[in-house]
């Protein structure tokens, strides 16, 4: 290797572009990350605006804010944008700013790709928010009124927004799929000398085996919504039984992307937690090795039980019988992780800062929600919840503690490495608070909603569900102001705050507690050895 | 510090305009698709310059990357990096041609016995089909598009075949060249492939005007016209695109920009090579012949 | 913790809305299968709670003892101890003992539930999903039944639980449904009979019932389908076998007075004609094309001022016998001519539209 080159790297690199240079044509992890997550912090507050927005429909029966097109393409949106742009981006950069310092790589593998990972984000979410006011434009033609899941043949009713709709989904694929790509090969090629795969890190071990379930799943849904757009535009008939098709094909080629997309969204947390855990109960993580086969046991069998998404739809007995037994039993491996995380917090020495706060809170609540799945993982039981507000509440209790509370975790965890200062505690405490206690006032009572009969997705309902849905609608309100108060901490400790020193937390282990907080532009340029 | 350091002389390029780049283009060509779709003028050029700024790109980057690794800035485990994304790279897109196999072997294997009456849900013939017998080749109970003949394996299909698999012989060779050091084997081994492909393509070109033409095998023709234009359309198009990518390759061959020992270009193109050849195979087995 | 008073909360709760007519958990059964269904319900939701509250008191046991505040000592050897050494078997053991316990007791449910039964004299009921109404079928009867919502102004409480006319089934037969739906997935959901299932476009599923008990059992249906999901109410109406022979010959009688009616060779006056017309489009059409005609653009034209309702009546005819495509506007060839005829007066009438022409059953005839 030339030296000329070295000196010409370390002339350009040591320290950070300047201006709007550095966020547009940014090679570096960890502004790509902080890009990542701003992104995320925007999305959250789009997605959540739409929710606050179906929770007042909500309050009360009959029709007052929404038209029910109107309201339904609120809810489509909702969900993409909280799936796709605020909690995968939220993980994607908490991947690329600790993944690198965690394992002693000077950067990401494919530096360049990794910005192009990023900024094919933003387009996405502008096809998105075209796709939700080109119908307001004259000729713009219906709203999508499908909900996520754009099951045919309605999605083949709707009008042009819906192909808006397809290539963001297109976009939202080819970045998921580059950045994952980026992420396997990191891990795999750029660890420090010494450090074996057993021993990295379990923040990395999670995305590990997320971006693979990434791959393999994300460029099926591709395919899929592909073949319905042929299906909308070219005459083909894969969704259309006069020429042979099925609608129920797009719903196995959907959830064959999306049962293994909820952990996708939910394994980067499980990884977080895997640090806060430790750290605050200062002790190692319980059983590293039987969590790294949990969670590739997660993947594997997540894989093959994506039909427990569709047991209405008249599949054969040996079928649902499959589909049910596959789904039932991932509560083995998520039940050890679970346990896990318990059996690491008992005898440990316990404090309860922010982020073990959440942690505390995820693994009772995330419990709470795996165990209505497994309800739902039932098929007879199923027939009665399916489609109703049972599952709503379900998701929302996996996926809130499950996927996002867990990147909350991660950002009070990290924050002061990324900033410099700590975050003040007690606003913190306070943010737990508010957010824990609104977020059950708003999720429980859909359960009993459910259970009486009220279908989701439904702009108006009969008086009989007022109650639950207002205080559901009030929790949502608290749950929603109470995010105000994450946006001032973050805001505040970017700004300033008690300075942190390099291993911010007493009973933080690991690579990146070695560096400074803030860490310079570039880090270990010369690889930590691993003993 | 040492030469020999693990990550310090790992290559991190520069700030680079082409992510953004890449990200205007996307956007602009989508845009523009998804109006043009619905009939919106404007809606074509926006596709047009949407794809000649991402032509652009593709250029400028790979001349970028080109020029960095004649500047021998890449290492070893840089190289290992961009062969283990070559790898995962293709891994997607093995699935994304998963996709249509597998709704390929759901409308033969589950959907059309459903609607002729077969298995636990016999009501859907006796109600709604009655007389429907479904035998693949099906364009449904509605007999979409008319009536059609299907594509029989032994024709062009079998030669293509042919022409594939041979493709994937030459390209071997030519990589024995490259590692001889043999420039003149190495640039006829690719001018070979990039024959062969190129003339796949163009018996496939003729295959689609003779199931147009002559048998009304369109894209309207039922489950057994979508799936077939889709699986072997796409399928075309990654040949194309791989035989656009030989061409570079060739191009850079005979510049001299690989030796013996690092061409990892080459490799790359020639894993995406076998890569759509093996999926060939697949479509020859189950959409032509079975 | 929280959860518990949230629970004590919604207790409470539940007593000042006692008088709504839904509790906690689902509604009573009013079938074979479907309390069979609510059994596996309550299992699960035991076996989920009694693991609820051990996890929970593990970890709050945990909390209060393993504090640093409290001065304890973090272990930390806990992980190699011999527990830390063989939980990762332990742990799943004890777990799959229990997913068995459930997998074994939900297959019992789940084989009656999924196998129709194959008897001569089950009772076949075609259920169609329409946007955005029900049609039920009594395929051995020869019997048709429209069902729609009925507005809010006339159904008070019961908007979106009330229909204009309601499934009727008789207790103690085995009646067998075969969903299917018309142009988008629907899915028919009555929580008393507990079996929900998709209407998908060109096929059918089939689900069975033999209802237990007299009473109205209402459900909605389940699966969105466009702009009136929330308007696709379900209401079976359970009688005894006496009675739903009654309805039957009733139903029977009125469709032969309707199509001795149809086929009359009568020339309908415009006033006879805008009469039947008004209620028949205020039934079928309304809820898309709306009443006063205006639609809901851009979903649903307006057929005030149209070009086909202000055009050539045979383009008029042509788009409601034959729907269009691809969009919510189904065929309506299944209503009688003189429906048809009604209902195209009406359009060319009303309004704005003041075409002044006349429809006959006849021309209707010649237009199919
Ligand atoms: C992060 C996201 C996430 C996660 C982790 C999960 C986890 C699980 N989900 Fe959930 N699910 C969703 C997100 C998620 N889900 C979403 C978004 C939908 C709706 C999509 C839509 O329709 O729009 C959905 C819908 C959904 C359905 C379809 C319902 C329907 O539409 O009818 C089903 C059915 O089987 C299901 C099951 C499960 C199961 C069995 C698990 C399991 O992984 C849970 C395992 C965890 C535990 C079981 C708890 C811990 C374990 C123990 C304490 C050990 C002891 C336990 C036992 C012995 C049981 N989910
Ligand atoms: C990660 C995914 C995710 C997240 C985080 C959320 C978060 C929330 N969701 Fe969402 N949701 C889904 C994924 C998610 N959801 C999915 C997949 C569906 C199914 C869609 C479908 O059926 O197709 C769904 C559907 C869904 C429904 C059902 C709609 C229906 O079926 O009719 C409801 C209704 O209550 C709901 C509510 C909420 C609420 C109140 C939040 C809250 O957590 C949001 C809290 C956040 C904020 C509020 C943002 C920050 C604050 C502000 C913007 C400040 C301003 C605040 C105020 C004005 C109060 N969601
Ligand atoms: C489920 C919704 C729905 C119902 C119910 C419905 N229509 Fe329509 N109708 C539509 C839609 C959507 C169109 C627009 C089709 C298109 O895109 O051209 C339409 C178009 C029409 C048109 C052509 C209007 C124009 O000028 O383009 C006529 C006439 C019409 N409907 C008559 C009727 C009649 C008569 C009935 C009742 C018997 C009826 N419709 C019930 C959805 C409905
Ligand atoms: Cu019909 Cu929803
Ligand atoms: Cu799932």
């Amino acid at each position: 290797m030339s030296t000329t080159t070295l000196t010409h790297d370390e002339a350009h690199h040591h320290e950070a572009p300047k201006g709007w240079r550095r966020w547009l044509f940014s090679t570096n992890h960890k502004d790509i990350g902080t890009l990542y997550l701003l992104f995320a912090l925007i999305m959250l507050f789009v997605g959540g605006a739409s929710a606050m927005l179906i929770r007042m429909e909500l309050f009360q029966p009959g029709i007052q804010l929404l038209d029910p097109d109107l309201y339904n393409n609120l809810v489509t949106n909702h969900a993409l944008i909280m799936i796709f742009g605020a909690v995968m981006p939220a993980a994607a950069g908490l991947a690329n700013w600790m993944i690198p310092m965690m394992i002693g790589a000077p950067d990401m593998a494919l530096p360049r790709m990794n910005n192009l990972s990023f900024w094919i984000l933003p387009a996405a979410a502008t096809m998105l928010l075209l796709s939700f006011v080109v119908p307001f434009f004259p000729g713009g033609g219906t709203q999508i009124n499908t909900g996520w899941t754009i099951y045919p043949p309605l999605s083949v009713q709707v009008g042009m927004s819906m192909d808006f709709l397809i290539f963001a989904i297109h976009l939202l694929g080819i970045s998921s799929v580059l950045a994952s790509i980026n992420i396997i090969v990191t891990l795999l090629n750029m660890r420090a000398p010494g450090m074996k795969m057993l021993k990295m890190p379990m923040f990395c071990w999670t995305w590990l085996v997320t971006a693979f379930l990434l791959i393999l799943v994300v460029p099926v849904l591709a395919g899929g919504v592909t073949m319905l757009l042929f299906d909308r535009h070219f005459g083909t008939s894969f969704f259309d039984a006069a020429g042979g098709g099925d609608p129920v094909l797009f719903q196995h080629l959907f959830w064959f992307f999306g049962h293994p997309e909820v952990y996708i969204l939910l394994l980067p947390s499980i990884g977080v937690l895997s640090h806060v855990i430790p750290a605050f109960s200062r002790k190692p993580l319980f059983g590293y090795n039987s969590m790294v086969g949990a969670m590739i046991a997660v993947a594997t069998i997540g894989m093959v039980v994506w039909a427990h998404h569709q047991y209405t739809i008249g599949m054969s007995l040996g079928a649902v019988t499959y589909f049910m037994i596959g789904t039932i039993l991932i509560s083995i491996p998520v039940g050890l992780m679970i346990f896990n995380f318990i059996a690491t917090m008992w005898r440990g020495a316990m404090t309860f800062e922010t982020p073990m706060l959440f942690a505390v809170g995820i693994v009772l609540m995330f419990t709470f929600g795996g165990l209505s799945g497994v309800m739902l993982a039932v098929v007879p039981a199923d027939m009665q919840y399916h489609d109703s507000m049972f599952v709503v509440a379900h998701f929302h209790y996996v996926l809130m503690p499950g996927a996002v509370f867990g990147l909350f975790a991660g950002v009070f965890y990290w924050l002061p490495k990324w900033t410099g200062h700590m975050y003040d505690e007690k606003l913190g405490k306070l943010f737990f608070w508010t957010n824990v206690i609104g977020f059950n006032i708003t999720f429980f009572p859909q359960h009993f909603l459910g259970l009486a009969g009220m279908p989701r997705r439904i702009v108006d309902y009969n008086v009989m569900f007022t109650e639950f849905n207002v205080i559901s609608s009030v929790g949502a309100m608290i749950f929603g102001l109470s995010h105000l108060l994450l946006l001032y901490i973050v805001i505040k400790t970017i700004r300033g705050g008690k300075k942190a020193e390099s291993r911010a937390w007493e009973g933080a282990k690991g690579l990146e507690w070695e560096l400074d907080s803030p860490p310079a532009f570039h880090t270990w340029t010369v690889a930590p050895q691993i003993k | 510090m040492s030469v020999k350091d693990h990550a310090g002389d790992y290559y991190i390029p520069d700030p680079s305009p082409w992510p953004i780049i890449g990200m205007v283009s996307l956007l602009l060509t989508l845009i523009g698709a998804a109006l043009a779709l619905n009939g919106v003028a404007i809606g074509q050029f926006a596709v047009i310059a949407g794809l000649l700024l991402f032509f652009y790109l593709l250029y400028g980057w790979f001349r970028d990357v080109i020029q960095e690794n004649l500047s021998d800035r890449y290492n070893k485990q840089v190289d290992t990096s961009f062969r283990l994304g070559m790898f995962w790279f293709i891994a997607s897109e093995v699935f994304f041609f998963l996709s249509f196999f597998g709704a390929l072997f759901y409308i033969r294997n589950i959907a059309l016995p459903w609607l002729g009456g077969d298995g636990y849900l016999g009501a859907t013939q006796e109600i709604l089909y009655t007389g429907f017998e479904p035998a693949w080749p099906s364009s449904g109970p509605g007999e979409l598009g008319g009536e059609f003949q299907p594509m029989g394996p032994w024709g062009i299909p079998a030669i293509n075949t042919l022409l594939l698999l041979s493709s994937g012989v030459t390209i071997t060779w030519a990589h024995w060249g490259l590692k001889l050091d043999n420039q003149k084997h190495l640039v006829w081994g690719l001018i070979a492939t990039i024959a062969l492909g190129l003339l796949f393509v163009g018996f496939q070109a003729y295959e689609y005007g003779h199931a147009y033409s002559e048998l009304n095998l369109t894209l309207e023709s039922g489950a057994y016209g979508s799936t077939f234009y889709m699986l072997t359309g796409f399928h075309g198009f990654h040949v194309t695109m791989g035989a656009v990518m030989l061409m570079a390759i060739l191009g850079r061959s005979m510049k001299s920009h690989f030796s013996s020992h690092k061409h990892f270009a080459f490799e790359a193109v020639a894993w995406y090579w076998h890569f759509v050849d093996v999926v060939w195979l697949g479509l020859f087995i189950f959409v032509y012949w079975l | 913790m929280l959860q518990a008073g949230l629970l004590l909360l919604a207790g409470l709760l539940f007593h000042s809305a006692a008088k709504a007519e839904y509790g906690l958990n689902f509604p009573e059964p009013a079938a074979g299968v479907a309390q069979e269904i609510y059994d596996i319900h309550m299992l699960t939701m035991g076996i989920a709670t009694v693991l609820l509250i051990i996890v929970f008191a593990i970890v709050f046991y945990s909390l209060y003892f393993h504090r640093k505040s409290r001065g304890y000592q973090a272990d930390q050897n806990f992980h190699t101890s011999w527990f830390g050494h063989w939980s990762w078997v332990i742990v799943p053991v004890m777990v799959l003992g229990v997913d068995l316990t459930i997998a074994g007791k939900a297959d019992i449910v789940l084989k009656k539930v999924w196998d129709v039964p194959k008897e001569e004299n089950i009772m076949d009921v075609k259920v169609t999903g329409h946007q955005w109404w029900w049609e039920f079928d009594y395929l051995d009867h020869d019997i048709k039944v429209e069902s729609r919502y009925i507005p809010e102004e006339q159904s008070g409480d019961l908007y979106l639980r009330e229909v204009d006319n309601p499934l009727v089934l008789p207790t103690g037969v085995k009646i067998r449904f075969l969903h299917t739906s018309a142009d988008v997935l629907h899915a028919f959901w009555v929580p008393e009979l507990a079996v929900k299932k998709d209407a998908i476009p060109g096929y059918i599923t089939e689900t069975w019932a033999e209802l237990n008990r007299e009473g109205t059992f209402r459900g909605q249906c389940a699966e969105l389908c466009g702009t009136w999901h929330s308007r696709m109410p379900i209401v079976v109406e359970s009688v005894s076998q006496d009675k739903f022979t009654a309805w039957v010959d009733g139903q029977k009688a009125i469709k032969v007075a309707a199509a001795a009616e149809a086929s009359a060779d009568k020339t309908w006056s415009m006033d006879e004609l805008m009469v039947k017309g008004k209620t028949l489009y205020e039934t079928k059409c309304a809820a898309c094309h709306q009443v006063t005609g205006m639609g809901l653009p851009p979903a649903f034209p307006a057929l005030n001022g149209s070009v086909l309702t202000k055009g050539p009546i045979a383009d008029h005819l042509n788009i409601v016998i034959n729907g269009k495509e691809g969009t919510a506007m189904q065929p309506w060839g299944t209503l009688n001519d003189l429906e048809i005829a009604a209902i195209v007066t009406y359009e060319r009438n009303a309004w704005d539209n003041k075409m002044g022409d006349v429809v006959q059953p006849a021309d209707v005839k010649q237009a199919r």
